[in-house]
């Protein structure tokens, strides 16, 4: 029997394929295999006799069906081994290629002033950009033969012959949402109104549309230190340092009285804009308390409510912020540009997580 | 608006320095935008004294002097003619910086002699034109600054020349007493009193002056004149010029300087006729239009109906207020000189100015408000200096009209103040700056001074005590929240879909745009607008003529100015405005999205293809369903003209509701824009997808079944025309409750089809999933459903199941 068990386990080990494997199996355990014969044997025994090999055949049995199991294994994992040795790739190849999409400066810049904003309780107010000359200048405190309208550079709409109205304009700038918006909800209030306006310029520093945000607070008792306190709490969310200096210069703009125009404290030091150090002051908007005319043509007692507006440049902020150089770059869709300069999609600014990465 | 120190110095008593006053000015609304300071470019250079001058041994017309100076004696060659003995000169040294002839001095050699620096003249230091000799003084010693001397001899030389900026609601400060007001209100200062002079004429004056009815409102509120006969014009002394030099105006004689000196020094534009070529009496009167006139800048100008002018027998001799005309001017030969001085209407003013394209200084003023009370004063002032340059003698003045009366008072509210400004400025304050400012107080009421137009209220009063206070001083101060506690969302779900829109676009790979909203006519007719009522009617060029009704047209430019540089594949988007029309709120928001060229460049997987417009339906319908479109709409043809017409579909609610379309752009439309296609694009209108009615965020229950789903194709023999989503929406109405979805996998058309199936035949198969709920599905059930759905899309659709 140790013959036989010897004779097996050296015709296993040296298997080299399932199918001898199989071969084996049968000659050794199968049904007709020498241990089943070996088996067959049994009856002719004495019980003494089957006593002692009963067992030990079966335990051959066991032995022979586990050393065919491991060395079945033993055979799969060398075929997969060599399967995968023979299952070689360039991994350097480039990936399935992928279009990688953009959100632009304005937008981006847009959604981060309105999450500085919203956080201190304003909300986003929008109008036409085809305005009255009523909105655009006359509610705003600036009368028809007014030197500003003429300094503003508007475009007028074409006007149909036999339509007497005056002309409506391109709106020059965001105010105008400024009274519709109190038409509409009244004071108190508190909005920002971001948005393409239009100015008849071009050069290298000015195009015929730009984008502004406006904004406006309403109440019984906000005061220009107010309006100093929330644009300095903007300037520092937005520019993301930990302090800056605004600097207040008396200004003139028809629409609020007293009239501000607000610098910030920056330096320029190797042509990159520092905010909030340094000796240079950077002129970024224009502010001042709702004249009482204005709130009037909203509709709203000047005597019973005040407050402040201010309004600046969404393209100005965002070239300061990200050293975009060049205005006209913003509007020319060069796809060089809007790949480098351009934001990805799921990078929404928010207040907890930042706004810019 | 441009003055000099000393010409401030001249109404302000002040020891400020240039910087404080700089400072200040900025400061109170009056934005310094440039100083220019002579004595800085001189800096360098000091006294020095020629002890000997002798002949140079190689030249006849040099010098050699023995120069004394700061640093001991040196050698200095010189060719000037006056350079001598015991004359003071200005010396500049080597290493110096010589202005006027753009040279860095160093140690030299003039035919053989060394020259240690050179001795200037005025050229050279760019003081005057003068180059005859070198500079002599009279007076100095050795080594003392020249710029010092200067300041100290003849302080015009050096005189800081200072430009501000002049907001519109300033013409105050468009005169240099006006500047030096507010200065002295800030307390740099003092002012000193006006020059005024009081004449008596001597006879009566010849010239009469008239306003026409038509001129007396809205035209000319009060002219007045009066006649200086006997001048001798001729140029005007050099102090007069200099000063008007240094603010870049040209001397041209004494009776003009006069009057551009008060145009500057008090804010007030004035007149000078030449007595001698008026026809007749002068009369304000409107224009009928056509008339003409050659200005004193000699160009001629041709009037439109109703402009206000001055005539005399001969026709108009001046543009009221805003220019004189050449025929009447002054000139070196004047002898008798009617000088005007009058008050115009302002609108008036800018209207004819802007008619006749004028930018004079007299309109810049009359435009933007004068002193009208000091209008009879002015024409006294003017003729003491007229008489004190030129001589003369004065007539009686003449006046029409009447000098407007400007009066007003307005409440001061000290309380009010410190709310708005949020400053404890207290009252004693408020009134004193008010009084400084020229207002007179009255109790609380505040009369405000004739010389300023821009105030018309409390809220100005307010402006006037903040501006002196300074606004720098300003410390910011909390604004509470409007509301305690977390801050609640602030966008409309308008805003949060252009938001979200815009983001899943980008993530779907396509770069934003943002594009002007005004395009050239032909590409904005391409679609759909291009009419007058989009046009704009003063354009900036024929580039940016009419609003857009639709943002393709500036995608597909933008298209092709990236191919122009080599980009042919693209997928760019804008979310922007489009206009329907040119009325206030004829606007809506677009999200469009374009791709041309291929899906990526040529790559290794071979994955890259051209475009087609199941890229853009698949793209548009994601978008959408970001948005909150509902899952289920339906698709239509008979888009617009720019669209493939067999390619493209509209997704729609209904047949009016167009949520958005997809599609092939028209090769013409292409061809004509310069892009090289293929092109596919979206547009969605979000305003026209319906606002969520669900105002909860919970989710309805989730309902699964554990039953096996069961899928079996079909495939279909149809009629080319017809829709796959016929053949669809028909299989899945055979059991509404079993079917869950139905899916089309494959489409097999052309010729090949045709040849199997017949012509004008194509197969459609569809996948069918069947999601038992109650039990388990028997062979029987599938094959009671599966004849049902051939059957309802035998019906629907005439096809036969494929054999």
């Amino acid at each position: 029997m140790s013959d036989l068990r010897e004779k097996y386990l050296t015709l296993i080990a040296g298997a080299s394929d399932e199918a001898t494997l199989e071969d084996i199996r049968l000659q050794a355990v199968g049904k007709k295999g020498e241990v089943a014969l070996k088996m067959r044997e049994l009856g002719k025994m004495t019980p003494e006799e089957r006593q002692v090999a009963g067992p030990a055949l079966n335990a051959l049995k066991d032995e022979i069906n586990s050393a065919l199991a491991a060395k079945k294994s033993a055979l799969s994992d060398a075929a997969l081994d060599e399967r995968l040795r023979a299952e070689w790739l360039d991994v350097t190849l480039p990936g399935r290629e992928r279009r990688q999409g953009t959100i632009h400066p304005i937008s981006q810049v847009s959604e981060e002033v309105a999450a500085i904003f919203a956080d201190m309780g304003f909300a986003v107010a929008e109008g036409p950009r085809i305005d009255t000359d009523w909105y655009n200048f006359d509610a705003l405190n600036i009368p028809g033969h007014h030197p500003a309208r003429a300094e503003m550079d508007t475009f007028y709409m074409h006007r149909a012959e036999g339509d007497d109205r005056p002309p409506h304009v391109l709106r020059t700038h965001t105010s105008p949402v400024q009274i519709r918006s109190m038409e509409a909800h009244g004071a108190p209030l508190r909005i920002i109104c971001p948005g393409g306006v239009y100015r008849a310029d071009y050069d290298q520093t000015h195009t015929p549309m730009f984008h502004q945000v406006e904004g406006l607070a309403i109440d019984k008792d906000i005061s220009m230190a107010n309006l100093k306190w929330v644009l300095e709490e903007f300037v520092k969310s937005f520019f993301e340092v930990d302090d800056v200096e605004l600097r207040f210069r008396a200004s003139h703009f028809p629409f609020t009285e007293p009239s501000a125009e607000v610098d910030i404290r920056c330096s320029w030091e190797g042509g990159a804009l520092k905010v909030g150090e340094g000796d240079d002051w950077l002129e970024i908007l224009g502010s001042g308390m709702v004249h009482p005319k204005v709130l009037q043509a909203g509709g709203i007692d000047p005597e019973v409510w005040q407050g402040f507006a201010f309004g600046m440049g969404i393209d100005r902020i965002a070239m300061l912020k990200y050293g975009i150089p060049d205005l006209r770059a913003f509007f020319d869709s060069d796809l060089r540009w809007l790949r480098h300069y351009g934001f990805s999609a799921l990078d929404v600014p928010t207040l907890h997580g930042g706004l810019s990465r | 608006m441009k003055f000099t120190l000393s010409w401030l110095k001249e109404h302000l008593e002040t020891t400020a320095s240039v910087d404080e006053i700089t400072y200040a000015l900025t400061d109170l609304g009056l934005e310094v935008e440039g100083v220019e300071n002579p004595a800085a470019k001189l800096s360098a250079f000091t006294l020095a004294k020629v002890k000997h001058a002798e002949q140079h041994p190689d030249a006849d017309r040099l010098r050699v002097c023995t120069v004394e100076t700061d640093e001991g004696d040196k050698q200095i060659v010189c060719g000037a003619p006056n350079a001598r003995e015991g004359i003071t000169v200005v010396l500049c040294k080597p290493g110096d910086y010589v202005p006027g002839i753009d040279v860095t001095l160093s140690v030299g050699k003039i035919r053989g002699v060394e020259s240690h620096g050179m001795m200037a003249s005025e050229r050279e230091l760019e003081l005057s034109d003068e180059h005859n000799g070198i500079i002599e003084l009279p007076s100095g010693e050795v080594g003392q600054s020249f710029a010092d001397w200067l300041a100290e001899n003849d302080p015009a030389k050096v005189d800081p020349v200072i430009e501000i900026a002049i907001t519109p609601n300033r013409p105050d400060a468009l005169g240099v007493r006006g500047i030096a007001l507010d200065l002295a209100a800030r307390g740099l200062g003092t002012m000193k009193p006006a020059k005024t002079a009081k004449i008596d004429g001597t006879f009566p004056c010849p010239i009469s002056v008239t306003i026409a009815e038509d001129a007396a409102t809205e035209g000319c509120e009060v002219f007045a004149g009066r006649l200086i006969k006997g001048v001798k014009n001729g140029p005007s002394p050099e102090w007069l010029q200099s000063r008007l030099r240094a603010i870049g105006l040209r001397p041209i004689s004494a009776l003009v300087d006069v009057t551009n000196f008060f145009t500057y020094d008090r804010n007030r534009p004035l007149h000078v006729f030449d007595a001698g070529k008026v026809a007749g009496g002068l009369t304000i009167q409107r224009t009928k239009g056509g008339e003409t006139m050659v200005g004193l800048d000699e160009k001629e100008y041709t009037f439109a109906p109703g402009m206000v002018v001055i005539s005399d027998d001969n026709g108009v001799e001046s543009v009221g207020g805003i220019m004189g005309g050449l025929a009447t001017g002054c000139t070196l030969e004047t002898t008798d000189v009617f000088l005007e001085a009058a008050v115009w209407d302002r609108i008036q003013i800018a209207m004819t100015g802007r008619g006749l394209k004028i930018n004079s200084d007299a309109r810049y003023r009359n435009e933007r408000g004068i002193d009208p009370a000091y209008n009879m004063q002015a024409l006294d002032d003017a003729t003491q200096m007229i008489m004190d340059l030129c001589g003369g003698e004065p007539s009686d003045v003449v006046v029409a009209g009447k000098v407007p009366d400007v009066s007003r008072a307005y409440k001061l509210d000290p309380a009010r103040v410190i709310s708005l400004v949020g400053m404890n400025i207290p009252e004693a304050e408020q009134r004193r700056t008010l009084e400084a400012l020229g207002f007179r107080l009255e109790g609380d009421m505040a009369w405000v001074p004739s010389w300023r137009p821009d105030v018309l209220g409390e809220a100005d009063l307010v402006e006037e005590v903040a501006r002196i206070a300074s606004l720098t001083k300003l410390q910011g101060e909390p604004m509470p929240r409007a509301h305690t506690g977390v801050p609640k969302p602030i966008l409309t779900v308008a805003q949060r879909r252009e938001q979200i829109a815009r983001r899943t676009t980008a993530a779907l790979g396509y770069n934003e745009c943002v594009t002007y909203s005004f395009i050239d006519q032909a590409g904005a007719a391409l679609f759909g607008g291009g009419t007058d009522a989009t046009m704009v009617a003063n354009p900036i060029s024929s580039e940016m003529s009419h609003m857009r009704s639709n943002l393709l047209a500036g995608l597909l430019q933008a298209a092709a100015r990236n191919q122009a540089r080599g980009f042919m594949d693209l997928a760019l988007f804008e979310v922007g405005a489009v206009f329907s029309g040119g009325e206030p709120g004829e606007q809506a928001v677009q999200v469009a999205g374009l791709l041309v060229g291929r899906t990526g460049p040529k790559d290794v997987h071979g994955a890259a293809r051209a475009v087609d417009l199941f890229d853009a339906k698949a793209d548009a319908e994601a978008v959408l369903s970001a948005i909150g479109a509902p899952a289920k709409t339906q698709v239509f043809r008979n888009g617009e003209a720019w669209w493939h017409p067999g390619r493209h579909g509209q997704v729609c609610l209904g047949p009016k509701k167009v949520l958005a379309t997809f599609g092939e752009l028209h090769p013409r439309v292409l061809e004509a824009m310069d892009v090289k296609g293929p092109a596919v694009a979206f547009t969605i209108a979000p305003a026209q997808v319906p606002e969520p009615k669900n105002k909860t965020a919970t989710r309805p229950a989730l309902v699964v079944s554990d039953l096996q789903a069961v899928e079996r194709d079909f495939a279909f023999v149809v009629d080319n025309g017809v829709e796959a989503l016929t053949l669809v929406n028909a299989a899945a109405g055979a059991d509404k409750a079993l079917i869950e979805g139905v899916r089309v996998f494959d489409e097999f058309t052309g010729d090949k089809a045709e040849a199997q199936m017949g012509a004008g035949k194509k197969s459609i198969a569809v996948t069918v999933r069947l999601q038992p709920v109650d039990k388990t599905l028997k062979d029987e059930d599938i094959e009671a459903v599966s004849k049902k759905i051939v059957e309802k899309v035998s019906k629907a659709t005439g096809g036969t199941l494929r054999g």
